[in-house]
């Protein structure tokens, strides 16, 4: 329902629905001497589901993190639907409205109800007509099952509702992609579900997804295709079905036979 | 070692739970009252009553006043300095209240030459001794200005307060700052990610939590800086203390009024100052349990 391309939002040049969504070439970042990424190239389709996986500093965190540009690389290009984001005259609204993102932390703003969360943005970002934001965000509430949240503050809600909320918040958007960095990490077990649902739910009706996940279950389950990160390079990466029955790489081998 | 490993389950099975399975249940925060008036408090009113009627007992002559009729006799005088201490302590406290956000505001900007001037100009002003900076004030600002052949005058109390807002204006810029520092830096990268522009972010996102976070030091700032006023007396603004100190002298200069005089300008301050002190702390306390 709300993964359709908004028609008004810049067009970049070049760009059809039949290239890659979002393309890393090569993406390097250091952070002082340390080198988290060491040349990262992947594609995602549109409507594809990925999910990044690796050990604890293998740099996935990082990456996702660079392509909404809240982290800027040091080299290599960048491509959200061909807009470069590795560019000094970054049209950083313009890009940020194509890719929403999920926190590890919901960081929601305590200060605003969960409905006021979700209406934020597009209200005094994108300018948009309020009613008809408010429109939508009930929607997007009535979507991740918080209906009757609406007026509650994020102080007044369990770790998962937070969680979802925060996907409305980010899908009021109307992004092409979503990024989600470890949303299921700091939650209690009982609700790491309900947000996988929600998850599940918005890959299968076509929403491009990119995951940072712990999840293997999930990812599995889910994923159309999984990256194996260590540090700072993609070692491996294929389909679930063979990524999981028979990796190739000794490293992959090793985290697999550690966490399943 | 094996009796450390034993000797716990023996403490449980007598029924308890081990303090640290028990699930953390936070204090509900209580509702804000008055100061109740407790054993304590009257010890000390009392004693501050003997200490001001003591001169009374002591010296008994005639045609001398006690010292509480002394006290009742000049209270309206005395009422109206202290009327006037609380006057420049709301006006220096207003004053700089609002040139210390200015500054707070520059302090976090992303002008690199006026996030170091601000920080340069409220590490000053906060780390000199309050009364120096009254002196500042006094005898650097002319007493009048002449503005289109308008005069404005300058009365010392103007100065004062002027000078007083100095270090209200440096600490508050500093209050602002560290709330605005103390917010995750998920809020931040939240906003960010939504596109909001950093003046957006900080005055719809980041600001309006800050306000809550700021207002117990605030109110703490006001309470000394109430308590601060009475320095104009040194530079002769008819505040309080100059007024005791003139009624002291009206009434002779009696050495057995000194104390009972003194102490009833203490009392005021306290009456006054106390109550703030206890609020601040009530809102501290309900604050740090809805985080």
């Amino acid at each position: 329902m709300e993964t359709t391309p908004v028609t008004d939002a810049p067009s970049s040049a070049g760009w059809t629905p039949d290239q890659p969504l979002v393309r890393l070439v090569d993406v390097r970042k250091s952070f002082g001497s340390l080198e988290v990424l060491k040349g990262v190239s992947m594609d995602v389709a549109k409507g594809e589901a990925i999910c990044i996986i690796g050990p604890s500093g293998s740099g996935k965190s990082t990456l996702i993190r660079c392509i909404n540009a809240l982290v800027p690389i040091d080299s290599g290009t960048i491509r959200v639907e061909g807009q470069e984001v590795n560019d000094p005259d970054l049209d950083k609204l313009a890009l940020r409205r194509k890719v929403g993102m999920v926190f590890q932390q919901y960081n929601l703003f305590p200060h605003r109800t969960a409905l006021q969360n979700v209406m934020m943005a597009p209200v005094h970002v994108l300018k948009q007509d309020k009613a008809e934001v408010e429109a939508r965000a009930r929607t997007l509430m009535a979507k991740v099952r918080l209906a009757d949240k609406e007026n509650a503050y994020p102080g007044e809600l369990s770790g998962g509702q937070q969680q979802r909320v925060a996907i409305a918040r980010a899908l009021a958007m109307r992004p092409d992609v979503m990024l989600f960095d470890e949303v299921t990490a700091a939650l209690d077990p009982e609700t790491v579900k309900e947000v996988l649902v929600t998850i599940r739910e918005l890959a299968e009706e076509g929403m491009t997804c990119i995951l940072v996940t712990h999840e293997m279950g999930f990812a599995r389950e889910v994923a159309d295709h999984i990256y194996f990160t260590d540090a700072g390079v993609i070692v491996e990466h294929g389909p679930p079905a063979t990524f999981f029955t028979e990796p190739r790489d000794p490293r992959t081998r090793g985290f697999l036979s550690k966490i399943l | 070692m094996s009796e450390v490993f034993t000797a716990a389950p023996a403490a449980r099975q007598k029924g308890d739970v081990l303090p640290v399975l028990l699930p953390f249940r936070a204090p509900a925060p209580r509702a804000w009252r008055w100061p109740r008036l407790r054993l304590v408090h009257l010890v000390g009113i009392v004693g501050a009553l003997l200490l001001i009627g003591g001169g009374a007992f002591a010296q008994g002559g005639a045609p001398r006043l006690s010292a509480l009729e002394v006290i009742w006799k000049w209270f309206p005088l005395l009422m109206s300095g202290f009327g006037f201490n609380i006057l420049m302590s709301v006006l220096a406290m207003a004053l700089g209240t609002v040139a210390g956000i200015g500054l707070g505001l520059l302090q976090i900007g992303e002008n690199r030459f006026l996030r170091r001037l601000a920080w340069a100009a409220t590490q000053f002003f906060r780390n000199a001794p309050w009364l120096v900076l009254l002196f500042f004030a006094m005898f650097m600002i002319p007493f009048q200005f002449r503005v289109f052949g308008y005069t404005i005058p300058f009365p010392d109390w103007v100065k004062a307060i002027i000078g007083f807002s100095l270090p209200v204006m440096a600490n508050m810029s500093e209050i602002l700052r560290g709330a605005v520092a103390s917010l995750p830096s998920g809020q931040w990268e939240a906003a960010e990610s939504l596109a909001f522009s950093r003046r957006q972010t900080l005055f719809m996102i980041i600001l309006p939590q800050c306000v809550k976070r700021m207002l117990p030091p605030w109110m703490n700032l006001y309470s000394l800086i109430t308590m601060a006023t009475v320095q104009a007396s040194i530079v002769g603004v008819s505040e309080m203390l100059t007024l005791t100190s003139q009624v002291h002298a009206a009434e002779g200069g009696r050495p057995d009024l000194l104390a009972p005089l003194y102490g009833f300008a203490m009392l005021c301050f306290f009456v006054y100052c106390y109550p703030i002190e206890r609020f601040t702390l009530y809102l501290e306390r309900r604050f740090q349990l809805n985080q």
